[in-house]
């Protein structure tokens, strides 16, 4: 009996050793599948997987299969780090895409400077590109985008006077912050700034307080998960009638449930193409990208796509792309940095990247689309 | 005057919410002196278990039935597998404990009713309801009406009924019970039954508004918690009108003096209660008898 089980496990170890002989190309991910940012680090690996899947099954790339291995660091940096030099010493990959979190993804930073190997972050904070990193680069907008995109919009329509309510989250807090920053640059004044915690059932004193502010027209909501579709159901319950902000946090059809349709009517927000696939141009340039991605994620999943898939498809699209221009199945990591660096006018999801010495998110405004909720579906709005 | 009545409508239904945990918390610790940290999983079990049930084309009566007898069939089970078995291990092992079992129920749900957030909606509409200037959600007098007929219910079972009786002598003094002849054992089991089947009504009337998901336990139990240090810990009444300061002082506090330190300040003004009434506002003062 025991030697039966002997002889099994030294089977399954050749097996193990011969498979990853076989796969070349490793690529490293963690990402938060679990804890409080798993309803964006879930989508990703669930991206990751599927689209290493699709690589192989057509063959690979540059002739050699894809070797995934992905660990979820539940969001924590601590996790992330010990994560990111295990990918690289004990698996010797050559790249890294994660770091749902902006915490964990200036984790993966560190790491991945000190031992020189190439990481795409999927974190929204600015602070992840800016200043550069050679070795990091990132594929989200970042939130003082979202604030710029809002803003421009609000100027657009003439809306001055605007109250905020944000979440107290990292995410809230942070877009909180950037917009604050950025409102003086479009003519915005903030007559209101509230907050809520992340876990608050009702936001009604914050909103009463807000509609009271003298002269207010508009209303901004950063923050993601369910705080958002509360403030969206207060707001309605509240009868406020004034054009209403969210942020690319709540880009999903899940914020449209939660909030309820005819609550959310009338919402705008700044998201991706990838929410209005069916609604865009044959000509658009993302058209093709976006509803491929889409297609095979419903099809694999049978649940729909969400934002943040879109940034791990974006990171490992880029990633792919330069590993064949690089043209090496065993990238050294520095060649295979400037090969990233060296992207230029790729589509992806979110928008097309063009990275510089100077700029490792390479988008501008242009990708961000400016979203509005019409009869419980997004549009985009005129 | 409309404001205070709407931050009053609003900190009333949240405070419902925060009586009826604080009552599941006092429930578990008379029986057992432990304090349940699992209880904010009651809650989220309700809540997803609905959610779950609709979501498969149940009819939401008995969607929110089913959710409540699993939920109390997980307390019950919670006492068999990882409470029992720790008879006779001090109060603070126990007590952690049921934070591993909170953490374990957490990462279950994560894993059978998925990561997303969820709700269904309102049992009666979602149309506000105009109230002297203050607009009120339906789904608002549910909660209020349903955590008032539980406080009701248990408060009949709990003085008429011979197994109520059974249970407060086992709160009052264990060794005495069982030497004339209660089945303490069961009575610990129908204990963590009762107060699971509390959190998870309160789970299920209150999804609709505050939405949930599978993370979403511990942050109620905090509150729960301490509402039921408020209202002194131990006493049924104490947990309503914890529960209810609790939430009525939250909302005031974001309307009138600063959201940033909502929390803050309902738990500093807990502070200072508990420094002069350690015991809490309805609290027995605990005498050493020599």
């Amino acid at each position: 009996m025991k030697i039966t089980k002997s002889i099994a496990l030294a089977v399954a170890i050749l097996g193990l050793g011969g498979l990853a002989a076989e796969a070349q190309i490793r690529i490293g991910a963690t990402v938060a599948e679990t804890g409080p940012a798993g309803a964006l680090g879930d989508p990703e690996a669930k991206t990751l997987r599927m689209m290493v899947d699709q690589i192989n099954a057509q063959g690979g790339v540059l002739g050699e299969q894809i070797d995934l291995v992905l660990y979820d660091d539940g969001g924590d940096p601590n996790n992330a780090r010990t994560f990111a030099i295990r990918l690289i010493e004990h698996d010797e990959v050559s790249a890294i895409i994660g770091g749902t979190t902006t915490g964990a993804s200036m984790a993966v930073l560190a790491v991945a400077a000190e031992e020189e190997v190439p990481f795409i972050s999927l974190a929204g904070g600015i602070q992840v590109i800016d200043p550069v990193n050679p070795f990091t680069f990132k594929t989200p907008h970042t939130d003082r985008m979202a604030c710029q995109k809002i803003f421009e919009d609000m100027q657009g329509r003439g809306l001055v006077r605007v109250g905020m309510i944000s979440g107290t989250d990292g995410f809230g807090a942070s877009m909180r912050g950037q917009c604050l920053d950025v409102a003086d640059d479009y003519g915005i004044e903030i007559v209101a700034d509230e907050s809520y915690a992340p876990g608050d059932a009702d936001m009604v004193p914050q909103l009463t307080n807000i509609r009271n502010a003298p002269g207010i027209q508009a209303v901004l909501n950063p923050g993601f998960g369910a705080g958002p579709a509360i403030v969206t159901r207060n707001y309605a319950q509240l009868n406020i009638d004034l054009p209403f902000y969210q942020s690319h946090g709540v880009a999903g059809q899940a914020f449209i449930d939660l909030s309820g349709a005819e609550n959310a009517e009338g919402v705008r927000l700044p998201g991706t193409a990838l929410l209005v696939a069916d609604q865009l141009a044959s000509d658009d340039p993302q058209h093709d990208v976006v509803i491929a991605y889409r297609d095979a994620y419903v099809a694999l999943y049978n649940e729909p796509v969400s934002t943040f898939g879109g940034y791990a498809h974006d990171a490992l699209t880029i990633l792919i792309d330069a590993i064949v221009r690089n043209g090496d199945a065993d990238p050294d990591p520095i060649d295979l940095r400037d090969a990233i660096e060296a992207t230029s006018g790729l589509t992806g999801t979110t928008g097309t990247y063009t990275f510089s010495s100077d700029d490792h998110l390479g988008l501008d405004l242009s990708a961000f689309r400016l979203l509005e909720i019409r009869d419980g579906d997004w549009t985009q709005a005129q | 005057m409309s404001d205070l009545l709407q931050f009053l409508i609003s900190g009333v239904t949240v405070g419902a919410v925060y009586a009826l945990l604080a009552l599941g918390f006092t429930i578990i610790f008379n029986a057992s002196d432990v304090v349940n940290f699992a209880q904010g999983e009651f809650v989220m079990l309700g809540g997803m278990g609905t959610a779950a049930g609709i979501g498969a084309g149940l009819p939401l009566p008995l969607a929110a039935l089913l959710a409540i007898l699993g939920t109390a069939a997980v307390g019950v089970a919670l006492n068999k597998l990882a409470v029992e078995p720790a008879r006779g291990a001090p109060v603070v092992s126990v007590i952690i404990i049921t934070i591993g079992a909170a953490i374990f129920l957490q990462g279950a749900a994560g894993i059978v009713f998925g990561k997303q957030i969820h709700r269904y909606p309102g049992f009666s509409g979602e149309t506000p309801i105009d109230l002297a200037g203050a607009t009120i959600l339906p789904q608002t007098f549910w909660v209020l009406a349903g955590a008032g007929l539980t406080f009701v219910a248990l408060w009949v079972f709990f003085t008429r009924t011979l197994i109520g009786k059974a249970v407060l002598a086992t709160a009052n003094n264990r060794l005495a019970a069982s030497l004339v002849g209660i089945n303490t054992r069961y009575i610990m089991s129908l204990s963590f039954g009762f107060s699971a089947a509390i959190g998870a009504i309160a789970g299920v009337l209150v999804t609709p508004i505050t939405l949930t998901s599978y993370d979403s336990g511990i942050g109620l139990a905090i509150s729960g918690f301490a509402a039921a240090m408020l209202g002194g810990l131990g006493n049924p009444l104490g947990a309503l009108v914890g529960g209810l300061v609790l939430g009525i002082l939250e909302v005031l506090t974001a309307g009138y003096i600063s959201s940033q330190y909502k929390d803050a300040v309902s738990f500093v003004l807990i502070i200072f209660v508990l420094l002069f009434m350690p015991q809490g506002l309805f609290g027995q003062k605990s005498i050493e008898r020599v």
